[in-house]
């Protein structure tokens, strides 16, 4: 992991990465798509419906993962104080923000024609809201508060105290018995999906992940530009900074 | 620990205003709710306990961004950081005086404040009994608020977007203790629940307060 962190040399692995991971990213999304839309059946109770799985899904379970991520880096920026770890916090943000407007969205289109509404205050639909909410938090902490070292230390404590929320979003469909349905696919016996929908859900949830492996690298490459060019706007006026 | 609560103390009774002021925001919630929803005796019983636990969280809340800034602002806090006790246990005791001072009285007088709301009397005690419990959790997670937006001008609006997710789970089970009947052989778990909800708020906050109030401080 250390020899990774050298600003440089992450770059250079980065720069090197990307094509590949664009490339794994458009493939996966391509016969992701396909089995989704195309080979898939439709649900026997669902109809053509459940094809919003195939998004909500892997939104909703990666937006899970990059907040737990996000709280990861943070974890190690505080033990080993490096600044790339607070980049790689501080450019998962939007990315899993997004997810989790996208699975809160489709959920929306989704409940409509299934349960008759577009919201219900269900445990799992508050949790991952409250999620949502914690995001914004996040990001706004990185807003508000200018010196970037600042920024970055209390923003590291904001991501550890919110992953308390992952694991009641998590199970919050197992504890309390809900109108949203429990988890279907990691569980004891074995998955409860058919065959051919499972592949086409586990392939659109890698392309996902992959999807934010390449924007992730692409938003931290840019966050160590812009603290380059913050530096060097300061040498010029000739402050010196930790960077 | 001790001189710092008493000088908490006596800041907050020089100053005045931090509990009158919440107090008199609790009261204004409740008289604005039936104006708001219509005069119903029956949607007012059904939705009193809400109400009073909404109006206790927001008026914590709203104490909750000047926690820290007033010691930040004039110094005070350099002064403690470089004390012999550790930081941490610094920031445990100003949340309990925040707790003292602002939650718990707060908790203990506007339980029967409901009857305005015409609350269950039945319910009342375990209201009662959640709310002080739970009003400990609220003023933890209060002043990790506080100390993460200690150095902002404007951390108000802040605090409430930083907070109000960490007190869904307490006004969750705080509401769900308070509609299972407090009796000696009920077994309450949402009461139990609430309770580790707040000792766990009572190991994360000190911690994240003083690695925030650091941060400002450096």
């Amino acid at each position: 992991m250390q020899q990774f962190a050298n600003p440089a040399r992450f770059l250079k692995l980065a720069n090197a990465a990307l094509p590949f991971l664009w490339s794994i990213t458009a493939t996966l999304f391509i016969v992701g798509l396909y089995g989704a839309v195309i080979s898939s059946p439709a649900d026997y109770q669902q109809g053509e419906t459940v094809r919003i799985m195939y998004v909500h899904v892997p939104a909703a379970s990666l937006a899970l993962m990059i907040y737990v991520a996000m709280a990861v880096f943070s974890a190690i920026a505080i033990i080993f104080r490096h600044p790339l770890a607070d980049a790689a916090a501080k450019a998962a943000a939007p990315i899993g923000a997004v997810y989790c407007f996208l699975a809160l969205a489709t959920g929306s289109l989704w409940g409509k024609p299934m349960w008759g509404t577009w919201w219900v205050w269900d445990a799992r639909l508050t949790s991952m809201f409250v999620l949502m909410l914690l995001y914004l938090g996040y990001m706004a902490i990185w807003q508000s508060i200018e010196e970037p070292h600042r920024a970055a230390s209390i923003a590291r404590i904001v991501a550890i105290v919110g992953v308390i929320n992952v694991p009641i979003v998590k199970f919050s469909v197992n504890w309390w018995n809900t109108l949203h349905q429990p988890a279907s696919i990691i569980k004891m016996g074995g998955p409860a999906i058919a065959g051919s929908m499972l592949w086409p859900l586990l392939t659109m949830m890698a392309a996902f992940g992959f999807l934010f492996l390449g924007l992730h690298l692409v938003s931290m490459r840019s966050e160590i530009a812009a603290r380059k060019l913050r530096q060097a706007r300061l040498m010029e006026i000739g402050v010196s900074d930790g960077f | 620990m001790r001189a710092l609560l008493k000088r908490d103390f006596a800041l907050a009774k020089s100053q005045g205003g931090g509990l009158g002021a919440a107090l008199g925001f609790i009261l204004s919630v409740i008289v604005l709710v039936p104006l708001a929803l219509g005069p119903d005796q029956n949607l007012l019983q059904r939705i009193a306990p809400g109400i009073m636990w909404l109006a206790l969280l927001l008026s914590v809340l709203l104490t909750a961004d000047r926690m820290f800034q007033q010691d930040y602002e004039d110094g005070s806090l350099d002064i403690m950081v470089m004390a012999k006790i550790p930081f941490e246990l610094v920031t445990f005791t100003k949340a309990i005086a925040h707790w003292l001072i602002v939650s718990l009285p707060l908790a203990v007088i506007s339980p029967p404040l409901g009857l305005l709301l015409n609350i269950d009397i039945g319910q009342l005690p375990i209201l009662w009994v959640a709310m002080i419990i739970g009003s400990l959790a609220l003023s933890m997670l209060a002043s990790i608020g506080g100390a993460v937006t200690a150095g902002l001008r404007r951390g108000g609006l802040l605090v409430s977007l930083l907070i109000l997710p960490l007190y869904v789970p307490v006004l969750i089970f705080g509401i769900a203790a308070g509609t299972t009947n407090l009796g000696p052989n009920s077994s309450n778990s949402a009461l139990l629940m609430l309770i580790a909800l707040t000792i766990m708020s009572l190991v994360v906050a000190p911690w994240a307060c003083a690695a925030a109030l650091k941060a400002y401080l450096r």
